[in-house]
Protein backbone atom coordinates (compact mmCIF):
# COMPACT_ATOMS: atom_id res chain seq x y z
CA UNK A 1 0.00 0.00 0.00
CA UNK A 2 2.92 2.23 0.55
CA UNK A 3 4.47 2.16 -2.54
CA UNK A 4 1.22 2.13 -3.92
CA UNK A 5 0.74 5.77 -2.56
CA UNK A 6 3.82 6.60 -3.95
CA UNK A 7 3.15 6.06 -7.53
CA UNK A 8 -0.44 8.35 -6.81
CA UNK A 9 1.41 11.18 -5.39
CA UNK A 10 4.09 11.04 -7.83
CA UNK A 11 1.20 10.65 -11.19
CA UNK A 12 -0.74 13.63 -9.59
CA UNK A 13 2.88 15.73 -9.42
CA UNK A 14 3.16 14.97 -12.86
CA UNK A 15 -0.22 15.91 -13.81
CA UNK A 16 0.15 18.64 -11.80
CA UNK A 17 3.18 20.13 -13.77
CA UNK A 18 1.77 19.57 -16.82
CA UNK A 19 -1.37 21.65 -16.64
CA UNK A 20 0.12 24.48 -14.05
CA UNK A 21 3.51 25.34 -16.08
CA UNK A 22 1.74 26.85 -18.96
CA UNK A 23 -0.25 28.58 -16.91
CA UNK A 24 2.61 29.50 -14.93
CA UNK A 25 4.73 30.18 -18.59
CA UNK A 26 1.57 32.36 -19.59
CA UNK A 27 1.44 34.66 -16.95
CA UNK A 28 4.85 35.46 -16.78
CA UNK A 29 4.91 36.05 -20.53
CA UNK A 30 1.99 38.18 -20.22
CA UNK A 31 3.97 40.20 -17.72
CA UNK A 32 7.19 40.67 -19.79
CA UNK A 33 5.54 43.64 -21.93
CA UNK A 34 7.71 46.04 -20.52
CA UNK A 35 11.54 45.58 -21.06
CA UNK A 36 13.58 44.04 -17.65
CA UNK A 37 10.54 44.04 -15.30
CA UNK A 38 7.47 42.89 -14.52
CA UNK A 39 4.33 44.65 -15.40
CA UNK A 40 0.77 44.46 -16.49
CA UNK A 41 1.19 46.50 -19.56
CA UNK A 42 -0.08 44.03 -21.70
CA UNK A 43 -3.67 43.16 -19.72
CA UNK A 44 -3.29 47.18 -19.55
CA UNK A 45 -3.47 47.28 -23.31
CA UNK A 46 -5.94 44.96 -23.80
CA UNK A 47 -8.51 46.12 -22.11
CA UNK A 48 -8.11 49.48 -23.08
CA UNK A 49 -8.22 48.09 -26.98
CA UNK A 50 -11.52 49.42 -28.28
CA UNK A 51 -12.05 46.13 -30.74
CA UNK A 52 -11.35 44.15 -27.20
CA UNK A 53 -14.56 45.79 -25.57
CA UNK A 54 -16.70 45.94 -29.00
CA UNK A 55 -15.93 41.79 -29.39
CA UNK A 56 -16.39 40.97 -26.30
CA UNK A 57 -19.31 42.81 -25.97
CA UNK A 58 -20.63 41.28 -29.09
CA UNK A 59 -19.96 37.91 -28.17
CA UNK A 60 -21.25 38.44 -24.47
CA UNK A 61 -24.25 39.79 -26.03
CA UNK A 62 -24.56 36.68 -28.49
CA UNK A 63 -24.13 33.76 -25.93
CA UNK A 64 -27.12 35.73 -23.87
CA UNK A 65 -29.36 35.31 -26.85
CA UNK A 66 -28.00 32.01 -27.73
CA UNK A 67 -28.73 30.84 -23.82
CA UNK A 68 -32.20 32.14 -24.61
CA UNK A 69 -33.02 30.50 -27.95
CA UNK A 70 -31.18 27.17 -25.76
CA UNK A 71 -33.75 27.71 -23.18
CA UNK A 72 -36.94 28.31 -24.92
CA UNK A 73 -36.02 25.03 -27.65
CA UNK A 74 -34.81 23.05 -25.06
CA UNK A 75 -37.24 23.56 -21.60
CA UNK A 76 -40.71 22.75 -23.17
CA UNK A 77 -39.04 19.80 -25.49
CA UNK A 78 -37.73 17.89 -22.08
CA UNK A 79 -40.45 19.11 -19.91
CA UNK A 80 -43.41 17.27 -22.69
CA UNK A 81 -41.22 14.29 -23.23
CA UNK A 82 -41.00 13.71 -19.71
CA UNK A 83 -44.80 14.00 -19.37
CA UNK A 84 -46.78 13.36 -22.50
CA UNK A 85 -44.01 11.30 -25.22
CA UNK A 86 -41.37 8.64 -23.46
CA UNK A 87 -41.35 6.82 -26.38
CA UNK A 88 -39.40 10.19 -27.94
CA UNK A 89 -36.56 10.28 -25.37
CA UNK A 90 -34.21 8.09 -27.46
CA UNK A 91 -34.79 10.29 -30.68
CA UNK A 92 -34.33 13.46 -29.10
CA UNK A 93 -31.39 11.65 -26.93
CA UNK A 94 -29.83 10.74 -30.18
CA UNK A 95 -30.19 14.41 -31.81
CA UNK A 96 -28.94 16.20 -28.77
CA UNK A 97 -26.16 14.06 -29.45
CA UNK A 98 -25.54 14.83 -33.13
CA UNK A 99 -23.61 17.99 -32.31
CA UNK A 100 -20.81 16.04 -30.79
CA UNK A 101 -20.75 14.32 -33.71
CA UNK A 102 -20.62 16.69 -36.65
CA UNK A 103 -17.50 18.88 -36.42
CA UNK A 104 -18.67 22.71 -35.53
CA UNK A 105 -17.25 23.23 -39.51
CA UNK A 106 -19.73 21.42 -41.07
CA UNK A 107 -22.59 22.47 -39.21
CA UNK A 108 -21.25 25.93 -40.27
CA UNK A 109 -20.63 25.00 -43.93
CA UNK A 110 -24.12 23.79 -43.81
CA UNK A 111 -25.44 26.75 -43.07
CA UNK A 112 -23.45 28.85 -45.37
CA UNK A 113 -24.57 26.73 -48.51
CA UNK A 114 -27.90 26.56 -47.50
CA UNK A 115 -28.79 29.47 -46.21
CA UNK A 116 -26.66 31.77 -48.41
CA UNK A 117 -28.51 35.30 -50.00
CA UNK A 118 -30.10 33.31 -53.07
CA UNK A 119 -31.95 30.63 -51.18
CA UNK A 120 -35.18 30.53 -50.22
CA UNK A 121 -34.34 31.18 -46.20
CA UNK A 122 -31.58 33.91 -47.07
CA UNK A 123 -30.29 34.25 -43.57
CA UNK A 124 -26.86 35.59 -45.11
CA UNK A 125 -28.38 38.22 -46.82
CA UNK A 126 -28.44 40.87 -43.75
CA UNK A 127 -26.47 41.31 -40.95
CA UNK A 128 -29.29 40.65 -38.59
CA UNK A 129 -29.78 37.65 -40.36
CA UNK A 130 -25.95 36.22 -40.16
CA UNK A 131 -25.69 37.07 -36.20
CA UNK A 132 -29.11 35.20 -36.25
CA UNK A 133 -27.72 32.53 -37.77
CA UNK A 134 -24.46 32.85 -35.49
CA UNK A 135 -26.67 32.85 -32.51
CA UNK A 136 -28.56 29.45 -33.86
CA UNK A 137 -25.30 27.82 -34.84
CA UNK A 138 -24.31 28.04 -30.90
CA UNK A 139 -27.34 26.95 -29.96
CA UNK A 140 -26.39 23.57 -31.75
CA UNK A 141 -22.91 23.81 -29.91
CA UNK A 142 -24.74 23.68 -26.65
CA UNK A 143 -27.36 21.77 -26.95
CA UNK A 144 -26.15 18.19 -25.64
CA UNK A 145 -24.84 20.65 -22.50
CA UNK A 146 -28.47 22.33 -22.37
CA UNK A 147 -30.25 19.07 -22.64
CA UNK A 148 -28.70 17.36 -20.40
CA UNK A 149 -28.51 19.59 -17.75
CA UNK A 150 -32.64 20.48 -17.77
CA UNK A 151 -33.03 16.62 -18.02
CA UNK A 152 -31.28 16.17 -15.28
CA UNK A 153 -33.27 19.22 -13.29
CA UNK A 154 -36.51 17.99 -14.50
CA UNK A 155 -35.65 14.04 -13.44
CA UNK A 156 -35.41 15.61 -9.25
CA UNK A 157 -38.85 16.97 -9.57
CA UNK A 158 -42.17 15.46 -9.77
CA UNK A 159 -43.10 16.86 -13.50
CA UNK A 160 -46.54 14.96 -13.70
CA UNK A 161 -47.60 15.66 -10.30
CA UNK A 162 -46.62 19.57 -10.71
CA UNK A 163 -48.38 19.64 -14.03
CA UNK A 164 -51.76 17.94 -12.64
CA UNK A 165 -51.80 20.12 -9.48
CA UNK A 166 -51.16 23.65 -11.34
CA UNK A 167 -54.03 22.45 -14.02
CA UNK A 168 -56.43 21.67 -10.90
CA UNK A 169 -55.74 24.93 -9.71
CA UNK A 170 -56.77 26.15 -13.60
CA UNK A 171 -53.64 27.14 -14.57
CA UNK A 172 -52.68 26.99 -18.78
CA UNK A 173 -49.36 25.37 -20.75
CA UNK A 174 -47.68 29.04 -20.59
CA UNK A 175 -48.45 29.60 -16.93
CA UNK A 176 -47.18 25.60 -16.30
CA UNK A 177 -43.84 26.20 -17.69
CA UNK A 178 -42.86 29.38 -16.92
CA UNK A 179 -44.35 29.86 -13.28
CA UNK A 180 -44.07 26.19 -12.34
CA UNK A 181 -41.69 23.87 -14.18
CA UNK A 182 -39.15 26.88 -14.86
CA UNK A 183 -38.28 27.68 -11.53
CA UNK A 184 -38.47 24.52 -10.49
CA UNK A 185 -35.34 23.47 -12.74
CA UNK A 186 -33.93 26.81 -13.00
CA UNK A 187 -30.65 26.17 -11.20
CA UNK A 188 -29.85 23.61 -13.86
CA UNK A 189 -31.12 25.48 -16.40
CA UNK A 190 -28.26 28.05 -15.08
CA UNK A 191 -25.55 25.10 -14.99
CA UNK A 192 -26.52 24.71 -18.33
CA UNK A 193 -26.51 28.41 -19.48
CA UNK A 194 -23.13 28.90 -17.88
CA UNK A 195 -21.89 25.94 -19.54
CA UNK A 196 -22.99 27.65 -22.90
CA UNK A 197 -21.35 31.10 -22.04
CA UNK A 198 -18.04 29.10 -21.48
CA UNK A 199 -18.32 27.25 -24.84
CA UNK A 200 -19.68 30.45 -26.97
CA UNK A 201 -17.70 33.65 -25.35
CA UNK A 202 -14.17 32.32 -26.98
CA UNK A 203 -15.80 30.19 -29.95
CA UNK A 204 -13.60 30.56 -33.45
CA UNK A 205 -14.68 28.87 -35.96
CA UNK A 206 -18.65 29.83 -36.75
CA UNK A 207 -17.87 33.31 -35.83
CA UNK A 208 -14.87 33.56 -38.04
CA UNK A 209 -16.46 31.78 -40.90
CA UNK A 210 -19.49 34.10 -40.87
CA UNK A 211 -17.62 36.65 -40.37
CA UNK A 212 -18.87 38.01 -37.20
CA UNK A 213 -17.04 40.85 -35.17
CA UNK A 214 -17.26 38.21 -32.40
CA UNK A 215 -13.96 37.85 -29.40
CA UNK A 216 -13.02 34.51 -30.94
CA UNK A 217 -11.56 35.88 -34.20
CA UNK A 218 -10.38 39.17 -32.67
CA UNK A 219 -8.14 36.32 -30.49
CA UNK A 220 -6.98 34.74 -33.26
CA UNK A 221 -6.33 38.45 -35.25
CA UNK A 222 -4.25 39.21 -32.16
CA UNK A 223 -2.11 35.98 -31.60
CA UNK A 224 -1.24 36.45 -35.24
CA UNK A 225 0.06 39.67 -35.14
CA UNK A 226 0.85 40.84 -31.68
CA UNK A 227 3.78 39.30 -28.47
CA UNK A 228 2.65 39.56 -25.34
CA UNK A 229 -1.02 40.46 -25.79
CA UNK A 230 -1.76 36.70 -26.88
CA UNK A 231 -0.83 35.79 -23.07
CA UNK A 232 -2.86 38.64 -21.31
CA UNK A 233 -5.94 37.27 -22.92
CA UNK A 234 -5.15 33.66 -22.78
CA UNK A 235 -5.15 34.77 -18.80
CA UNK A 236 -8.28 36.52 -19.24
CA UNK A 237 -9.97 33.87 -21.48
CA UNK A 238 -8.77 31.28 -18.71
CA UNK A 239 -10.76 33.35 -15.89
CA UNK A 240 -13.75 33.61 -17.42
CA UNK A 241 -14.05 29.60 -18.36
CA UNK A 242 -12.71 28.87 -14.44
CA UNK A 243 -15.70 31.42 -13.44
CA UNK A 244 -18.36 30.17 -15.06
CA UNK A 245 -17.05 26.40 -13.89
CA UNK A 246 -17.16 27.80 -10.29
CA UNK A 247 -20.60 29.76 -11.09
CA UNK A 248 -21.88 25.51 -11.94
CA UNK A 249 -20.11 24.33 -8.67
CA UNK A 250 -21.76 26.51 -6.70
CA UNK A 251 -25.49 26.56 -7.70
CA UNK A 252 -24.77 22.61 -7.67
CA UNK A 253 -25.20 23.23 -3.96
CA UNK A 254 -28.45 24.82 -4.05
CA UNK A 255 -30.03 22.07 -6.43
CA UNK A 256 -32.37 19.54 -4.80
CA UNK A 257 -29.69 16.32 -5.45
CA UNK A 258 -27.67 17.48 -8.45
CA UNK A 259 -28.38 19.65 -11.37
CA UNK A 260 -24.52 19.77 -12.20
CA UNK A 261 -22.84 19.04 -15.20
CA UNK A 262 -23.76 16.03 -16.33
CA UNK A 263 -21.25 13.59 -18.08
CA UNK B 1 -55.52 -0.59 -40.50
CA UNK B 2 -56.12 3.08 -39.58
CA UNK B 3 -58.72 2.31 -36.87
CA UNK B 4 -55.53 -0.54 -35.36
CA UNK B 5 -53.56 2.64 -35.05
CA UNK B 6 -55.77 5.15 -33.84
CA UNK B 7 -56.63 2.69 -30.83
CA UNK B 8 -53.15 1.69 -30.12
CA UNK B 9 -52.66 5.30 -29.83
CA UNK B 10 -55.73 6.01 -27.42
CA UNK B 11 -54.22 2.71 -25.27
CA UNK B 12 -50.44 4.50 -25.05
CA UNK B 13 -51.91 7.80 -24.33
CA UNK B 14 -53.43 6.18 -20.85
CA UNK B 15 -55.48 8.83 -19.77
CA UNK B 16 -57.15 9.68 -23.50
CA UNK B 17 -60.65 9.83 -23.56
CA UNK B 18 -62.00 8.20 -26.37
CA UNK B 19 -63.62 9.82 -29.61
CA UNK B 20 -63.21 13.53 -29.23
CA UNK B 21 -60.56 13.81 -27.62
CA UNK B 22 -58.28 11.79 -29.35
CA UNK B 23 -58.75 14.05 -32.79
CA UNK B 24 -57.85 17.34 -30.12
CA UNK B 25 -55.35 15.82 -28.71
CA UNK B 26 -52.46 15.13 -31.34
CA UNK B 27 -51.75 18.47 -32.51
CA UNK B 28 -51.00 19.62 -28.97
CA UNK B 29 -49.85 16.40 -27.95
CA UNK B 30 -46.82 17.46 -30.60
CA UNK B 31 -46.99 21.26 -30.18
CA UNK B 32 -43.99 21.38 -26.89
CA UNK B 33 -41.67 19.01 -28.47
CA UNK B 34 -42.26 21.07 -32.18
CA UNK B 35 -39.90 23.82 -31.87
CA UNK B 36 -37.38 21.55 -30.68
CA UNK B 37 -38.06 19.18 -33.81
CA UNK B 38 -38.23 22.35 -36.34
CA UNK B 39 -35.34 23.90 -35.06
CA UNK B 40 -33.38 20.63 -35.05
CA UNK B 41 -34.09 19.55 -38.57
CA UNK B 42 -34.05 22.84 -40.57
CA UNK B 43 -30.49 23.90 -38.45
CA UNK B 44 -28.90 20.80 -37.54
CA UNK B 45 -30.14 17.17 -40.21
CA UNK B 46 -30.93 19.29 -43.01
CA UNK B 47 -27.42 21.75 -43.36
CA UNK B 48 -25.86 17.89 -42.57
CA UNK B 49 -27.68 16.64 -45.26
CA UNK B 50 -27.44 18.66 -47.55
CA UNK B 51 -23.74 18.65 -47.26
CA UNK B 52 -23.52 15.11 -48.04
CA UNK B 53 -25.77 14.85 -50.98
CA UNK B 54 -23.92 17.72 -52.08
CA UNK B 55 -20.50 15.04 -51.82
CA UNK B 56 -22.32 13.30 -54.29
CA UNK B 57 -23.50 15.69 -56.99
CA UNK B 58 -21.64 17.47 -60.05
CA UNK B 59 -22.06 21.19 -60.83
CA UNK B 60 -25.48 20.49 -62.82
CA UNK B 61 -26.65 18.41 -59.66
CA UNK B 62 -26.25 15.05 -61.48
CA UNK B 63 -24.99 11.77 -59.01
CA UNK B 64 -21.31 11.63 -59.35
CA UNK B 65 -18.92 9.58 -57.29
CA UNK B 66 -16.25 12.41 -58.81
CA UNK B 67 -16.07 14.45 -55.65
CA UNK B 68 -15.49 11.55 -53.06
CA UNK B 69 -12.95 9.83 -55.83
CA UNK B 70 -11.11 13.01 -55.52
CA UNK B 71 -10.30 13.01 -52.37
CA UNK B 72 -8.06 10.38 -53.11
CA UNK B 73 -5.02 13.20 -54.37
CA UNK B 74 -2.16 13.41 -52.30
CA UNK B 75 -2.65 16.27 -50.61
CA UNK B 76 -5.76 15.83 -49.30
CA UNK B 77 -5.26 12.55 -48.25
CA UNK B 78 -2.30 13.70 -46.50
CA UNK B 79 -4.75 16.31 -44.31
CA UNK B 80 -6.54 13.10 -43.11
CA UNK B 81 -4.00 11.08 -42.40
CA UNK B 82 -2.16 13.96 -40.46
CA UNK B 83 -5.43 14.62 -38.57
CA UNK B 84 -6.35 11.33 -37.61
CA UNK B 85 -2.50 10.78 -36.65
CA UNK B 86 -2.80 13.47 -34.08
CA UNK B 87 -6.12 12.72 -32.86
CA UNK B 88 -5.44 9.25 -32.21
CA UNK B 89 -1.73 10.31 -30.78
CA UNK B 90 -3.45 12.89 -28.56
CA UNK B 91 -6.72 10.51 -27.42
CA UNK B 92 -4.51 7.79 -26.32
CA UNK B 93 -2.02 9.79 -24.29
CA UNK B 94 -4.86 11.99 -22.79
CA UNK B 95 -6.77 8.48 -21.99
CA UNK B 96 -3.68 6.57 -20.40
CA UNK B 97 -2.89 10.12 -18.67
CA UNK B 98 -6.26 10.37 -17.78
CA UNK B 99 -6.71 7.14 -16.59
CA UNK B 100 -3.74 7.37 -14.37
CA UNK B 101 -5.05 10.63 -12.51
CA UNK B 102 -8.36 8.84 -11.88
CA UNK B 103 -6.77 5.85 -10.42
CA UNK B 104 -4.15 7.94 -8.49
CA UNK B 105 -7.06 10.84 -7.12
CA UNK B 106 -9.72 7.81 -6.09
CA UNK B 107 -7.77 4.70 -5.13
CA UNK B 108 -4.31 6.14 -4.24
CA UNK B 109 -5.70 7.21 -0.31
CA UNK B 110 -4.71 10.88 -1.26
CA UNK B 111 -5.92 13.27 0.77
CA UNK B 112 -9.72 14.29 0.00
CA UNK B 113 -9.00 17.87 -1.13
CA UNK B 114 -6.83 16.52 -4.01
CA UNK B 115 -9.55 14.69 -5.29
CA UNK B 116 -12.35 17.89 -5.31
CA UNK B 117 -9.73 20.21 -6.68
CA UNK B 118 -8.09 17.77 -9.33
CA UNK B 119 -11.99 17.20 -10.45
CA UNK B 120 -13.03 20.82 -10.45
CA UNK B 121 -9.48 21.92 -12.37
CA UNK B 122 -10.91 19.36 -15.08
CA UNK B 123 -14.18 20.62 -15.34
CA UNK B 124 -12.00 23.90 -16.39
CA UNK B 125 -9.51 22.56 -18.00
CA UNK B 126 -11.44 20.81 -20.24
CA UNK B 127 -12.98 23.36 -21.40
CA UNK B 128 -10.50 25.70 -21.91
CA UNK B 129 -9.84 25.12 -25.84
CA UNK B 130 -9.68 27.04 -29.01
CA UNK B 131 -7.40 30.07 -29.51
CA UNK B 132 -6.50 30.98 -25.97
CA UNK B 133 -5.41 27.48 -25.61
CA UNK B 134 -2.76 27.85 -28.20
CA UNK B 135 -1.56 31.32 -26.84
CA UNK B 136 -0.74 29.57 -23.46
CA UNK B 137 1.31 26.78 -25.26
CA UNK B 138 3.32 29.55 -26.91
CA UNK B 139 4.37 31.10 -24.21
CA UNK B 140 5.46 27.84 -22.59
CA UNK B 141 7.38 25.95 -25.72
CA UNK B 142 7.37 28.65 -28.28
CA UNK B 143 10.84 29.55 -28.92
CA UNK B 144 10.73 32.55 -26.34
CA UNK B 145 8.15 30.11 -23.94
CA UNK B 146 9.17 29.63 -20.38
CA UNK B 147 9.61 25.95 -20.64
CA UNK B 148 11.90 26.82 -23.65
CA UNK B 149 14.41 29.31 -22.16
CA UNK B 150 14.44 27.49 -18.61
CA UNK B 151 15.40 23.81 -20.77
CA UNK B 152 17.49 25.83 -22.50
CA UNK B 153 19.33 28.20 -19.70
CA UNK B 154 19.15 25.95 -16.89
CA UNK B 155 19.51 22.22 -17.82
CA UNK B 156 21.42 23.28 -21.32
CA UNK B 157 18.75 21.69 -23.57
CA UNK B 158 17.82 23.42 -26.90
CA UNK B 159 14.72 21.54 -27.65
CA UNK B 160 14.56 23.48 -30.61
CA UNK B 161 17.57 22.41 -32.21
CA UNK B 162 16.92 18.67 -31.32
CA UNK B 163 13.84 18.83 -33.70
CA UNK B 164 11.16 19.85 -31.59
CA UNK B 165 8.43 22.88 -33.10
CA UNK B 166 5.70 23.82 -31.31
CA UNK B 167 4.11 23.85 -34.73
CA UNK B 168 4.49 20.27 -35.73
CA UNK B 169 2.83 17.38 -34.96
CA UNK B 170 3.67 17.06 -31.41
CA UNK B 171 3.40 20.25 -30.84
CA UNK B 172 0.12 19.79 -31.91
CA UNK B 173 -0.32 16.96 -30.17
CA UNK B 174 0.66 17.78 -27.00
CA UNK B 175 -1.24 20.80 -26.62
CA UNK B 176 -4.64 18.74 -27.54
CA UNK B 177 -3.53 16.48 -24.13
CA UNK B 178 -4.27 19.97 -22.58
CA UNK B 179 -8.00 19.12 -22.76
CA UNK B 180 -8.18 15.67 -23.06
CA UNK B 181 -6.32 14.45 -19.63
CA UNK B 182 -9.39 17.04 -18.15
CA UNK B 183 -12.08 15.28 -20.22
CA UNK B 184 -10.99 11.87 -19.48
CA UNK B 185 -10.96 12.59 -16.32
CA UNK B 186 -14.30 14.30 -15.66
CA UNK B 187 -15.64 11.18 -17.08
CA UNK B 188 -13.63 8.64 -16.33
CA UNK B 189 -14.03 8.89 -12.20
CA UNK B 190 -17.37 7.97 -11.94
CA UNK B 191 -16.57 4.34 -13.66
CA UNK B 192 -13.34 3.87 -11.24
CA UNK B 193 -16.32 5.09 -8.60
CA UNK B 194 -18.40 2.22 -9.68
CA UNK B 195 -15.89 -0.31 -8.68
CA UNK B 196 -17.38 -1.73 -5.57
CA UNK B 197 -15.26 -2.18 -2.52
CA UNK B 198 -16.77 -5.63 -2.29
CA UNK B 199 -15.09 -7.11 -5.58
CA UNK B 200 -12.28 -6.00 -3.78
CA UNK B 201 -12.89 -7.99 -0.85
CA UNK B 202 -14.13 -10.93 -2.79
CA UNK B 203 -10.83 -10.79 -4.69
CA UNK B 204 -9.06 -10.74 -1.39
CA UNK B 205 -10.86 -13.77 0.17
CA UNK B 206 -10.19 -15.96 -2.39
CA UNK B 207 -6.17 -15.65 -2.13
CA UNK B 208 -5.99 -12.75 -5.45
CA UNK B 209 -2.80 -11.00 -5.29
CA UNK B 210 -3.02 -7.19 -5.85
CA UNK B 211 -1.98 -7.24 -10.02
CA UNK B 212 -4.58 -10.45 -10.10
CA UNK B 213 -7.16 -8.03 -8.54
CA UNK B 214 -6.48 -5.51 -11.09
CA UNK B 215 -5.84 -7.61 -14.05
CA UNK B 216 -8.72 -9.65 -13.80
CA UNK B 217 -11.32 -7.31 -11.87
CA UNK B 218 -10.36 -3.80 -12.38
CA UNK B 219 -9.54 -3.67 -15.85
CA UNK B 220 -12.31 -6.06 -17.70
CA UNK B 221 -15.02 -3.34 -16.04
CA UNK B 222 -12.80 -0.56 -16.87
CA UNK B 223 -11.84 -1.40 -20.18
CA UNK B 224 -15.20 -0.61 -21.80
CA UNK B 225 -16.01 2.96 -20.71
CA UNK B 226 -12.20 3.54 -21.08
CA UNK B 227 -12.08 2.74 -24.82
CA UNK B 228 -15.07 4.40 -25.21
CA UNK B 229 -14.17 7.50 -23.83
CA UNK B 230 -10.97 6.75 -25.85
CA UNK B 231 -12.95 7.23 -29.23
CA UNK B 232 -14.80 10.41 -27.56
CA UNK B 233 -11.60 12.57 -26.92
CA UNK B 234 -10.36 11.19 -30.77
CA UNK B 235 -13.54 12.71 -32.24
CA UNK B 236 -13.43 15.74 -30.21
CA UNK B 237 -9.51 16.06 -31.27
CA UNK B 238 -11.00 15.52 -35.15
CA UNK B 239 -13.14 18.11 -35.23
CA UNK B 240 -11.45 21.06 -33.40
CA UNK B 241 -9.83 23.62 -35.51
CA UNK B 242 -9.29 26.55 -33.43
CA UNK B 243 -6.32 25.76 -31.07
CA UNK B 244 -4.77 24.60 -34.54
CA UNK B 245 -5.38 27.03 -36.29
CA UNK B 246 -4.20 29.69 -34.08
CA UNK B 247 -0.85 27.59 -33.18
CA UNK B 248 0.06 26.75 -36.65
CA UNK B 249 -1.77 29.09 -39.55
CA UNK B 250 -2.19 27.22 -42.03
CA UNK B 251 1.56 25.81 -41.68
CA UNK B 252 0.09 22.28 -40.46
CA UNK B 253 -2.28 21.14 -42.92
CA UNK B 254 -5.38 19.02 -40.78
CA UNK B 255 -8.57 18.19 -42.45
CA UNK B 256 -10.58 20.87 -40.49
CA UNK B 257 -7.93 23.83 -41.59
CA UNK B 258 -8.14 22.29 -45.29
CA UNK B 259 -11.83 22.98 -45.52
CA UNK B 260 -11.73 26.36 -43.32
CA UNK B 261 -9.49 26.96 -46.10
CA UNK B 262 -11.39 25.74 -48.71
CA UNK B 263 -14.87 27.18 -47.32
CA UNK B 264 -13.10 30.82 -47.33
CA UNK B 265 -11.62 30.87 -50.70
CA UNK B 266 -12.24 27.69 -52.72
CA UNK B 267 -8.68 26.85 -52.61
CA UNK B 268 -9.27 23.72 -54.31
CA UNK B 269 -11.42 25.11 -57.26
CA UNK B 270 -13.98 22.86 -56.74
CA UNK B 271 -17.25 23.59 -54.50
CA UNK B 272 -18.10 19.71 -54.51
CA UNK B 273 -14.70 18.40 -53.41
CA UNK B 274 -15.39 20.66 -49.87
CA UNK B 275 -18.62 18.57 -49.73
CA UNK B 276 -16.96 15.32 -50.22
CA UNK B 277 -14.32 16.95 -47.39
CA UNK B 278 -16.99 17.24 -44.79
CA UNK B 279 -18.40 14.50 -46.00
CA UNK B 280 -15.28 12.31 -45.32
CA UNK B 281 -15.25 14.22 -41.35
CA UNK B 282 -18.47 12.94 -40.79
CA UNK B 283 -18.03 9.61 -41.60
CA UNK B 284 -15.19 9.43 -39.36
CA UNK B 285 -16.92 10.88 -36.39
CA UNK B 286 -19.61 9.36 -37.19
CA UNK B 287 -17.92 5.81 -36.86
CA UNK B 288 -15.99 6.76 -34.06
CA UNK B 289 -19.45 7.03 -32.25
CA UNK B 290 -21.23 4.02 -33.12
CA UNK B 291 -18.41 2.48 -31.63
CA UNK B 292 -18.56 4.83 -28.61
CA UNK B 293 -22.52 3.87 -27.95
CA UNK B 294 -21.72 0.02 -28.47
CA UNK B 295 -18.86 0.63 -25.43
CA UNK B 296 -21.44 2.28 -23.68
CA UNK B 297 -23.77 -0.30 -23.68
CA UNK B 298 -21.25 -2.81 -22.71
CA UNK B 299 -20.01 -0.52 -19.73
CA UNK B 300 -23.48 -0.17 -18.37
CA UNK B 301 -24.01 -3.29 -17.40
CA UNK B 302 -21.57 -3.37 -14.54
CA UNK B 303 -21.85 0.34 -13.78
CA UNK B 304 -25.29 0.36 -12.67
Amino acid sequence: MKSGKFWAWLVFALGAAYFFIPLIATVEFSMRMRRGEYSFDAYKVVLGDARFQATFGYSVLAAVFTIILGVLIVVPAAYWIRLRLPQLRPIVEFITLLPLVIPAIVIVFGYIRMYGSNSPLPFLATDTGTNALLVIGYATLALPYMYRAVDTGLRTIDVRTLTEAAQILGAGWGTIITRVILPNVLIAVLSGAFLTFAIVIGEFTMASLLNRPAFGPYLQNIGANRAYEPAALAIIAFAITWGCMSLIQILSRFAPKSANRPN
Amino acid sequence: MTDISLSDHAVTGKTAPPAEARSMRLPTQWLGVAPFFIFAIMFLILPTLYLMLGAFQNDAGEFTLENIAALAQPSIVAAYWISIKISLASSLIGAFAGLAIAIAIVRGGLPDWIRSATLTFSGVASNFAGVPLAFAFLATLGRLGLATVILNTVFGLNIYAHGFNILSFWGLTLTYVYFQIPLMVVIIVPAIDGLKKEWGEAAATLGATMSQYWRMVVIPVIWPSFLGTVILLFANAFGAIATAYALTGSSLNIVPILLYAQIRGDVLHNAHLGYAIAFGMIVITGLANVFYIWFRTRSERWLK
